[in-house]
């Protein structure tokens, strides 16, 4: 094994150790320094090196795991919206509604009309339900 | 036609420190761990539940070549293969506390689901493992 893959694993260990820790603390008030120290680099690097690992910048995957938490509260709960924008970490509604209508193609309220999913494992569904970002999966 | 599943494997990366791991922290007992020569064969089960053991494997040549073990391993490294392990236990609760001040990575704290109760953690490498305390 050369050096160079050595320091890439160690590399991709530290950014899936900083994507956990979104997928755990996503309700909390997150950002990118406190990310970067989990990953144990500079806060500038920790934005390219996530990107160039998971294809996306943390603040993106951020964004697709709250919306993902907020899709499933919608159609499994009777939260009102501005509760449930609340609970998976946004602040401002406007910020909510405009980056849910961006990842998943359709409103808060459209999305709850579809009505509840089935039961699967929570972390698959975590991983499979969550919007993409890479345009495939557009609605 | 079948029986059962007997044997499933995951990528490690070392497989010294995977048995620290999978031993010494989460509690399994060793199987085989045997040199074949040609590699070592090294399997973990959960203490009574003989029939069904995990194969702890090296990614590396001649078995793969020496680039593409790199990229399984790097690929290990960020999640990216697939290695999940599904567990049970009796109380999540406990098994959860009991793995934090073993200095588990854990990455999820025991939470309700329609199945049950389950929490989440990763192995030294990069696999996934959940442990559940599922309704009977």
């Amino acid at each position: 094994m050369t050096s160079v893959s050595k320091a890439v694993e160690d590399t991709n260990r530290r950014m899936l150790r900083a994507r956990d820790a979104m997928d755990r603390a996503y309700a909390e008030p997150l950002d990118v320094p406190s990310l970067a120290r989990v990953a144990h680099v500079s806060e500038a690097h920790f934005i390219r090196t996530f990107r160039a690992t998971f294809g996306e910048t943390p603040h993106r995957y951020l964004q697709r795991r709250r919306v993902e938490r907020a899709m499933l509260l919608l159609r499994e709960t009777d939260r009102s919206v501005t509760e449930i924008c609340l609970a998976v970490g946004f602040t401002s509604l406007g910020t909510f509604s405009r980056t849910f209508r961006d990842v998943v193609g359709e409103s808060p309220t459209q999305h709850r009309a579809r009505g509840p999913l089935a039961i699967a494992p929570t972390c698959f569904t975590k991983a499979w339900v969550r919007p993409s970002s890479f345009g495939e999966a557009s609605t | 036609m079948l029986n059962s599943i007997s044997i499933s494997q995951i990528y490690v990366l070392d497989q010294d420190e995977a048995l620290d791991f999978y031993v010494g922290k989460l509690g399994f007992e060793v199987g085989t761990d045997q040199d074949l020569g040609f590699m070592r064969w090294l399997t973990v089960r959960v203490p009574g539940d003989a029939g069904r053991e995990v194969l702890l494997e090296r990614p590396g040549p001649p078995s793969l070549d020496p680039g593409t073990a790199e990229q399984v391993r790097e690929l290990v490294a960020k999640g990216a293969t697939g290695g999940h392990l599904f567990l049970t236990t009796d109380d999540a609760h406990t098994t959860y506390a009991t793995l934090k001040e073993r200095g588990v990575e854990l990455t999820e704290e025991p939470t309700e689901r329609p199945y049950g109760i389950d929490f989440g953690l990763r192995d030294p490498f990069g696999n996934h493992v959940r442990i559940a305390q599922t309704h009977r």
